[in-house]
């Protein structure tokens, strides 16, 4: 039987800039050159003050968990066998929210306010921001 | 501007389902025809009254756009001169009667049909999927989120965190909202449920266990809404519309601003002023129960409760027919039917109930109940109070 294949992003006009950056390493989120905030996910203009001044900064890609669910049965039939998996809503440090999955950890040990930290994995041709558990 | 009293509801349909399953393989057309039928029926009015349409569909012809709205008017033989198709998710219908009572109050229509249909359990179209990685869904997707359940859950963890409660509070909900569901020979669950059974059924995606989520069921629903003026004339007497308000906060849960707090909150409030009645003067709620969480978060938001005093609120039974706070009478979209989108029967089962018409889940004296519609992922809300003479 063929392999389902996962579903992977399609880059557009708002983010091509950041699926090439997690290519070469780099979490790249925006931030408004007038009223200072950072924008995640990318748009074409500031959805706090509407200005067009937005410009892409390099994430410290630190962070903790804002909230979290552990899939025990997948989204669909193509995580079915990587049930079960922790998807998390991760704060950065920047104060914006993306979703994400907790890796490097046993998944019943998931919890609100855990800090992370981004790991890049390749799926495919592809590079996912996956974040795992700041060890002190 | 307000449109208190401006409009009634004086008409309700729905389907009979078997085993959450439309009768004979019925399409979602059918279904929604004989739902409309029976609504005008009940209203004592015909088809050729109708001159405003609100439909909001998950169906449509496959190809460039899906025209639920067009296609069904086609199909019924009705031309309006006022038509809606706003679509944002479960509250639809909600905002529905809220806009139907606007363009009646402005002269626009006089007599509206809201109409919803599914067939989505005949037709076995529900996953726990997400949508294509497209647009705003690529930083969604590709991390598999359980859909829609997952964001739920996380809100629900959220509130656990913040505020220590436990899935203990939320099988209450369920297990309250079972025993209405046991009053209503309509309802597709009625097996007795405790909460135990909620705890240990299987966990889908933590917090939320199976008897945590919605059912998936098929379901048709038709509200006819008048004129003061019309209302005269109907076979029903005319539950009013008293106030109406609706909002939408984010549409991922990602960009939910805080995930313990719907928009309810403002569609809430609106709805209250414009009605001018305080909590105390409801005297039932329906209140949109995807998942128990929803109840939880909506009831806060709402004002019932403080934040994070959702769990307390609901303990002991305090919901279940006999409770001092009767909420979902017809067993809610967890025991009676979910058809993907659940808001119309919310609006059918407060007219119900503020009509006498409930039997055994009769709520006595009802005269004022808030209605909730809540869509997408918390996403979308819109809040009804309705009222008796």
């Amino acid at each position: 039987m063929a392999e389902l294949k996962k579903p992977l992003p399609i880059p557009d006009g708002d983010s091509h800039v950041f699926w090439q950056g997690c290519k070469e390493n780099k979490l790249l989120i925006q931030k408004c050159n007038d009223c200072s905030k950072h924008i995640f996910y990318p748009r074409i203009l500031c959805p706090h003050c509407f200005s067009e001044k937005v410009e892409w900064v390099e994430s410290t890609g630190k962070g903790k968990i804002y909230s979290y669910t552990i899939a025990r049965r997948g989204g669909g039939p193509a995580f079915k066998d990587d049930a079960p998996y922790a998807v998390a809503l991760i704060e950065l440090d920047e104060g914006v929210r993306m979703f994400s999955n907790i890796i490097n950890i046993d998944v019943e040990k998931v919890k609100c306010d855990l800090p992370v930290e981004v790991v890049f994995e390749e799926q495919e041709d592809f590079i996912l921001p996956k974040f795992q558990p700041i060890f002190n | 501007m307000s449109i208190k009293n401006a409009a009634a509801i004086v008409g309700v349909g729905d389907v009979e389902l078997e085993k959450g399953k439309v009768k004979d393989g019925q399409s979602v057309l059918q279904i929604q025809a004989i739902a409309a039928k029976r609504a005008l029926e009940d209203a004592g009015l015909t088809k050729d009254d109708v001159d405003g349409i609100f439909v909001a569909g998950l169906w449509g012809l496959p190809g460039v756009g899906s025209f639920p709205s067009v296609i069904l008017s086609e199909y019924l033989g009705i031309q309006p001169r006022y038509t809606d198709s706003t679509q944002i998710g479960g509250s639809a219908f909600e905002a529905h009667v809220g806009h139907a009572a606007a363009a009646i109050q402005a002269g626009l229509c006089e007599v509206a049909l809201i109409l919803y249909g599914s067939t989505q359990r005949s037709e076995k179209s529900r996953s726990l999927a997400g949508r294509p990685p497209v647009l705003t869904a690529q930083y969604e997707t590709p991390f598999g989120l359980p859909s829609p359940a997952g964001s739920y859950a996380m809100a629900a963890n959220r509130h656990m965190h913040q505020y220590g409660t436990k899935p203990e509070h939320l099988a209450e909900i369920a297990v309250a909202t079972r025993k209405w569901a046991q009053l209503n020979p309509q309802a597709t669950l009625r097996d007795p449920l405790s909460i135990d059974d909620v705890l240990n059924s299987p966990m889908i995606t933590d917090p939320l266990h199976l008897l945590d989520c919605c059912l998936v069921t098929d379901g048709a629903g038709a509200l006819v809404i008048v004129s003061a003026e019309r209302a005269k004339d109907c076979r029903k007497k005319p539950v009013w519309v008293l106030g109406q308000g609706e909002s939408h906060s984010h549409w991922s849960i990602q960009a939910m601003p805080d995930l313990t707090v719907t928009s309810a909150a403002q569609s809430g409030k609106t709805a209250f002023e414009m009605a001018g009645v305080t909590h105390d003067e409801i005297d039932v709620v329906q209140i949109y129960d995807s998942f128990t969480i929803t109840v939880l978060l909506t009831l806060e938001s709402l004002g019932f409760c403080k934040p994070g005093e959702g769990g307390d609120f609901i303990s002991n039974q305090r919901t279940a027919p006999g409770g001092d706070f009767p909420m979902n009478t017809n067993g809610g979209g967890l025991s009676y039917a979910h058809p993907g989108m659940y808001g119309i029967f919310l609006l059918i089962e407060a007219v119900r109930q503020l009509r006498g018409e409930c039997g055994e889940r009769q709520v006595k004296d009802a005269k004022i109940s808030l209605v909730n519609g809540t869509g997408g992922t918390l996403s979308s809300t819109s809040v009804v109070i309705l009222g008796r003479d």
